[in-house]
């Protein structure tokens, strides 16, 4: 019994630490928030040079091979310093490829995709659909596939898309194919691009019909997003102690007040406890599977409410001043918030955990 | 990472879940005598079995267990529903403070007595005006040769009526600053000068008892940890308190919860079980996932301690969480239940009530919140 992370667990953590808090510097993020395409390609190079977007792709095709545990420990500081990037996109899009790619689909995609010469997107969301992330009504006609997904992360950004449609289906489209229009939607979390997309008589070739193993790449990623809001919360938590220390209101710290001070250790609580659940999901989809998809659904529901309320009682914390866009705290709750409705919010998980739970 | 147990812990763990299995003593008898002996008896099994003290040292009578196994220990032991051990504060705490702080000579003394439940213990910390704030103690000790006398009144002092030894923070010194002016004594509760009073609680049960002590008398010897040092000797004994909880704490959550799952599905409200409601199937959901956040933090806190030699900042979360999962639960409960959640006879009704002392007992909620925000998150001291 052990819950720390091993050596090479840390040191990917340390690289990632250091590697992210020199790339993105608040006042990189802050002017990615503000960019069109939110991201350059001298950082996706660095990314895909440490190896990241080959993370969980197989050795034999090309990638790392490695687990959930390190992809959560990557999400978790890529959370933290709220880093714009298409990679967490890419990797979802990765995952199920991994998981249920034909021959030929992975022999075309999970090479480029590993190297990072490729990216990646799930369009999950229908347009007037349901609010439920695993009922989706597309049906492809024949060998195409017409249809509307909304809220699709980094569309404008992959070459690749992998659709999901009824049934517990999943198609792949080129975003190259003359039927795919990409249309910028204003995101809440400016720091994520968010796109409408629209497929019109596409070719859709689906992937395999692998429920057991699609589940086990969606409970991965959602996984990896309950990591990433662990991060933001952590950060933003930082910077709500840090300010309750230097800010003096009465001739003394606010944070010597016990009504700030209380609200800082909740702050505490909910992001350990969202940590613990993250890890523990990590380490059940590497090592104990039948215990994985319980522990993802318990990750995201709590990480879900706690990133929302720890980075809004931060807010609380920083008054006025923190509800400028001058000040960089509104980007960790935007995220947050985001993050909290992606891949099944908090209230769908926990109607998971129920039912998984024999309640 | 590895969330498994090793063989060794396994075996462990086995050993003493079928050991609880073969031995259990079935249901507690009611009425305050007879479940006092019906424990004590359970504990003399124990300590013939060598599960009594499974965290001391062998030298001590104990069983040496490591930090994992003594976790295992505490699950296990809840899990089985076993009886509490008579003497659970002198296993639990005073115990461990006469070893960490007690001369050899007192640990020969007072050891083995503890584990045989032959000698029980309680605690005489809190005061009418010192619960919170227990270095504000007013009870006193003045020296009078080889002898302390102690004039005061202590509060909240479980199996008083039946302690042989008490664990009383007294001050010893006036004129010291109030947190070095305290001694920590072991008082001989079979003296006239010390008379216990079952303290009342809104249960209608009396768990608890108030000490009037009058010019008791307690040997010099008797200071453990050396005199102006109490402070310092209570601390381990709380710390103590808290470690060793959080492992039995999260099992009795989890073990509530299942009883509670089950209630709501036998419950019938509006024409269908009231777990179909789904209000109540996402707030079962939320404490599924709260119980699941104790156990983790729990282990984490233990790797923490295993890895530094000292709690991290989780350690300081799981009594103020655990406090707050078993009052949701309870009042959860209490909504399942409907118009039974007026009624008394009802077991829930019964926790319901229970539970509210959880944010009070054993360091008030507000006071953990404060050790969170000044030693883990280093905010600055309200005071």
């Amino acid at each position: 019994m052990n819950f720390d992370f091993n050596d090479d667990q840390r040191a990917i953590k340390r690289t990632a630490h250091d590697f992210l808090t020199a790339r993105y510097p608040a006042a990189t993020v802050r002017a990615l928030a503000g960019d069109d395409r939110g991201f350059t390609d001298e950082q996706w190079n660095e990314l895909a040079e440490l190896g990241w977007t080959g993370l969980v792709v197989p050795e034999a095709e090309g990638g790392l091979g490695l687990g959930a545990v390190e992809l959560v420990v990557i999400q978790e500081e890529l959370g933290y310093a709220l880093a714009p990037t298409p990679f967490f996109s890419s990797v979802a899009a990765t995952l199920l490829l991994v998981a249920a790619g034909t021959e030929a689909q992975r022999e075309r995609w999970l090479g480029p995709l590993a190297s990072g010469e490729a990216r990646g997107t799930i369009a999950l969301w229908d347009e007037h659909g349901a609010w439920s992330p695993d009922q989706s009504e597309v049906e492809a006609s024949g060998d195409t596939l017409t249809a509307t997904k909304i809220a699709v992360a980094d569309a404008a950004a992959a070459d690749v898309l992998i659709v999901a449609a009824a049934d517990g289906r999943h198609y792949l489209v080129e975003a190259a194919d003359p039927g795919v229009r990409i249309e910028p939607e204003r995101s809440l979390d400016p720091t994520r691009k968010l796109f409408k997309v629209a497929l019109d008589g596409v070719a859709a070739d689906s992937l395999a019909l692998e429920p057991a193993r699609i589940a086990h790449a969606y409970q991965t990623i959602v996984t990896a997003l309950a990591a990433e809001i662990v991060g933001v919360a952590q950060h933003a938590m930082e910077m709500a102690v840090s300010y309750a220390g230097d800010r003096k209101q009465f001739d003394r710290p606010i944070g010597a007040y016990q009504a700030v001070s209380h609200r800082c250790s909740q702050m505490l609580l909910e992001v350990e406890g969202a940590r613990s659940l993250a890890y523990w999901a990590g380490w059940a989809l590497d090592h104990e599977p039948d215990a994985a998809a319980r522990a993802a659904s318990m990750a995201k529901a709590y990480a879900s409410d706690a990133g929302f309320r720890v980075t809004a009682s931060a807010m609380q914390v920083h008054g006025g001043i923190g509800f400028t866009w001058e000040h960089d705290l509104h980007f960790f709750l935007k995220r947050a918030e985001a993050n909290a409705h992606a891949f099944g919010d908090a209230r769908w998980h926990r109607d998971r955990v129920a039912e998984l739970s024999g309640v | 990472m590895d969330l498994t147990l090793s063989p060794s812990e396994l075996a462990f763990r086995d050993e003493l879940r079928a050991w609880l299995l073969a031995n259990h003593p079935g249901r507690e008898p009611v009425g305050d005598e007879a479940a006092f002996a019906f424990r004590r008896d359970w504990q003399r099994q124990l300590h013939a079995a060598g599960w009594a003290g499974v965290s001391w040292p062998t030298k001590y009578g104990g069983r040496g267990a490591t930090l994992i196994e003594q976790a295992i220990y505490n699950e296990e032991v809840v899990r089985a529903k076993a009886p509490q051990a008579a003497n659970v504060l002198g296993l639990a705490m005073g115990g461990p403070t006469v070893i960490a702080h007690g001369t050899e000579e007192q640990r020969r003394r007072y050891l083995q007595p503890i584990l045989s439940a032959e000698e029980i213990w309680c605690q005489g910390f809190s005061e009418p005006d010192s619960g919170s704030d227990l270095a504000s103690v007013k009870t006193r000790a003045t020296r009078h040769g080889d002898e302390w006398v102690v004039t005061g009144q202590k509060v909240w002092t479980t199996f008083a009526h039946h302690a042989k030894w008490c664990m009383l923070v007294a001050r010893t010194d006036s004129d010291a600053p109030k947190h070095k002016g305290l001694s920590y004594f072991l008082m001989d509760m079979d003296q006239e000068a010390v008379q216990v009073r079952p303290l009342v609680q809104i249960t209608g049960e009396a768990e608890f008892n108030e000490l009037f002590i009058e010019e008791a008398r307690i040997p010099h010897e008797n200071i453990i940890g050396g005199e102006g040092n109490g402070w310092a000797v209570a601390i381990t004994t709380l710390m103590h308190e808290r470690a060793t909880l959080a492992f039995g704490l999260q099992v009795s959550a989890q073990i509530a919860l299942n009883e509670l799952i089950e209630k709501a599905r036998s419950t019938r409200a509006n024409g269908q079980p009231a777990s179909e409601d789904p209000v109540i199937r996402q707030r079962l959901a939320q404490l599924l996932i709260e119980a699941e956040v104790l156990r983790l933090n729990a282990y984490r806190g233990l790797t923490a301690i295993m890895r530094d030699g000292v709690p991290g900042p989780e350690g300081s979360l799981g009594k103020w969480h655990w406090s707050e999962v078993s009052q949701s639960l309870t009042e959860l409960a209490m909504e399942i239940a409907g118009p039974r959640a007026m009624l008394a006879e009802d077991e829930w009704t019964y926790r319901f009530l229970r539970a509210r002392a959880n944010s009070i007992e054993g360091g008030t909620t507000e006071i953990l919140k404060n050790i969170v925000a000044e030693r883990v998150l280093g905010l600055p001291r309200m005071r």
